[in-house]
């Protein structure tokens, strides 16, 4: 990286959305500042730098935002080029991820949603057998391959493993087991916290948990 | 095989309705790039086995099949279209500007289409307003991105005037149905001479769906989530 570039990340420890870019980041081995915000109180360097949704991750790289994890992680494969590609070369196998990469990012990102806003004694009715079934459906397209991307880490992979440190809390929430359930899923999770370039963009599964606990009573579901 | 008889052999195909406007990005990249397809019209009351073999996930329209491959989600495809074919391109080459008009398309999808289909053509009363307030916003942002700006895409069509366009016809219609109108020349001049543009540029101008049929369907549509429908 030349020395006048500069990167910095604004995002919040917790989310899981913000993890995507910190594990494309890791991935590319680029150097970047991590500014925490606080989303009640939101600072106006976030306001300035996404106007539009006042949310965070936002990457700001020599003074241009980039907003938006999905779009971020293009953008980031696409400066960044020369060290491990998170797209495939292919514009076929390129669509494939990108269209799995939204469905994580559209249908999984509902699931938690409603999870997180839903008492626990409501988390049936509300979907929870779905969200199991979304996440079997995950493990058939991962199939006998080390990642969804394949041989190597790729764009679904960043859009999925953050959830591998919020899933202690949906396990906890929902009464289900990850290992029971989604064995598949459970063990790309292991094998993926085994990179330093996930487990150090994760957080500690207890730490989130506790965290998802006091958010769940400010928002009257705990 | 010389070029010409690779170019035939190729073949592309792409599942849409009358009335999709997301099957219509499809056609006009396909269209813009120049690139021969066939259309397979599909009935979403009856969907046809093979639709839901090549998107069983969606079970949605458009899919595009080029040569056997099947590509689903119309934003997915627009890039599959981009990569694959590449004059005419849809995205610029620099990565900022490339982001940004990934982030503006998304933006069009996730909440205008929201706040103005859902917020104020379904609703009515209370929620409406507050539909049309959040559509109001949405349609600020587009204009302060747009102004100074032929197209989004600078000085031709690209990625974010293909996902927005719909805008340029098919909220005519709502504007119609619910007599509220959104894009204000007034209020959104730069958005309205977008508008204008777009709807009138080659290609886009020859594949509008029928404004009456459209209508029809809409007021249907509006009427069945208020409860005002026939019952079936």
């Amino acid at each position: 990286m030349a020395a006048d570039e500069q990167v910095t990340l604004l995002d919040t420890w917790a989310s899981s959305i913000g993890m995507r870019v910190r594990i494309a980041l890791a991935e590319k081995g680029v150097k970047y500042e991590f500014i925490e915000q606080d989303l009640w109180n939101k600072s106006g360097l976030l306001l300035q730098m996404n106007p539009v949704h006042k949310k965070i991750p936002v990457l700001v790289h020599n003074g241009k935002p980039v907003c938006e994890s999905l779009v971020i992680a293009q953008y980031i494969d696409e400066v960044w080029k020369d060290k491990a590609p998170l797209l495939p070369s292919d514009p076929y196998q390129r669509a494939q991820s990108r269209f799995w990469a939204d469905f994580v990012d559209k249908k999984i990102y509902e699931h938690v949603r409603t999870i997180m806003t839903t008492k626990v004694e409501d988390q049936e009715a509300a979907g929870k057998k779905d969200f199991i079934d979304t996440l079997k459906l995950m493990e058939g397209e991962l199939g006998d391959k080390p990642y969804f991307g394949g041989e190597t880490l790729g764009y679904v992979d960043v859009a999925l493993l953050p959830y591998c440190c919020w899933f202690y809390t949906y396990e906890n929430i929902l009464n289900f087991s990850l290992e029971a359930d989604c064995p598949k899923l459970n063990a790309y999770c292991k094998r993926c916290l085994q990179k330093e370039s996930v487990s150090k963009s994760l957080e500690d599964p207890k730490k989130i948990y506790d965290f998802a606990l006091k958010l769940r009573k400010k928002l009257g579901v705990e | 095989m010389d070029e010409r008889e690779y170019n035939m052999a190729e073949e592309v195909k792409v599942f849409s309705t009358w009335a999709s406007p997301f099957a219509l990005r499809v056609i006009w990249a396909l269209k813009l790039k120049g690139v021969e397809f066939d259309t397979v019209h599909e009935d979403l009351i009856n969907k046809s086995p093979l639709l839901l073999q090549y998107n069983p996930i969606h079970k949605k329209v458009p899919v595009l099949v080029h040569d056997g491959k099947v590509i689903c989600e119309s934003l997915v495809i627009l890039e599959y279209i981009d990569e694959t074919w590449k004059q005419n391109p849809l995205l610029p080459e620099d990565p900022h500007q490339k982001a940004n008009a990934r982030f503006w398309a998304k933006f069009g999808d996730d909440k205008v289409m929201q706040s103005i289909g859902g917020g104020v053509l379904l609703k009515e009363g209370k929620e409406q307003e507050e539909g049309f307030a959040a559509s109001m916003e949405n349609l600020k942002y587009l204009e302060d991105e747009i102004r100074g700006k032929k197209f989004f895409g600078g000085e031709t069509i690209g990625l974010a005037d293909i996902a927005l366009g719909w805008l340029a016809h098919y909220l005519d219609i709502v504007e119609e149905i619910v007599g509220l109108k959104l894009i204000d020349q007034e209020k959104f001049p730069s958005l309205a001479a977008w508008k204008q543009e777009f709807a009138n540029a080659p290609i886009i101008r020859e594949n509008w769906p029928d404004r009456d049929k459209l209508a029809t369907k809409y007021v249907a549509m509006r009427e069945a989530n208020l409860g005002k429908g026939t019952p079936k």
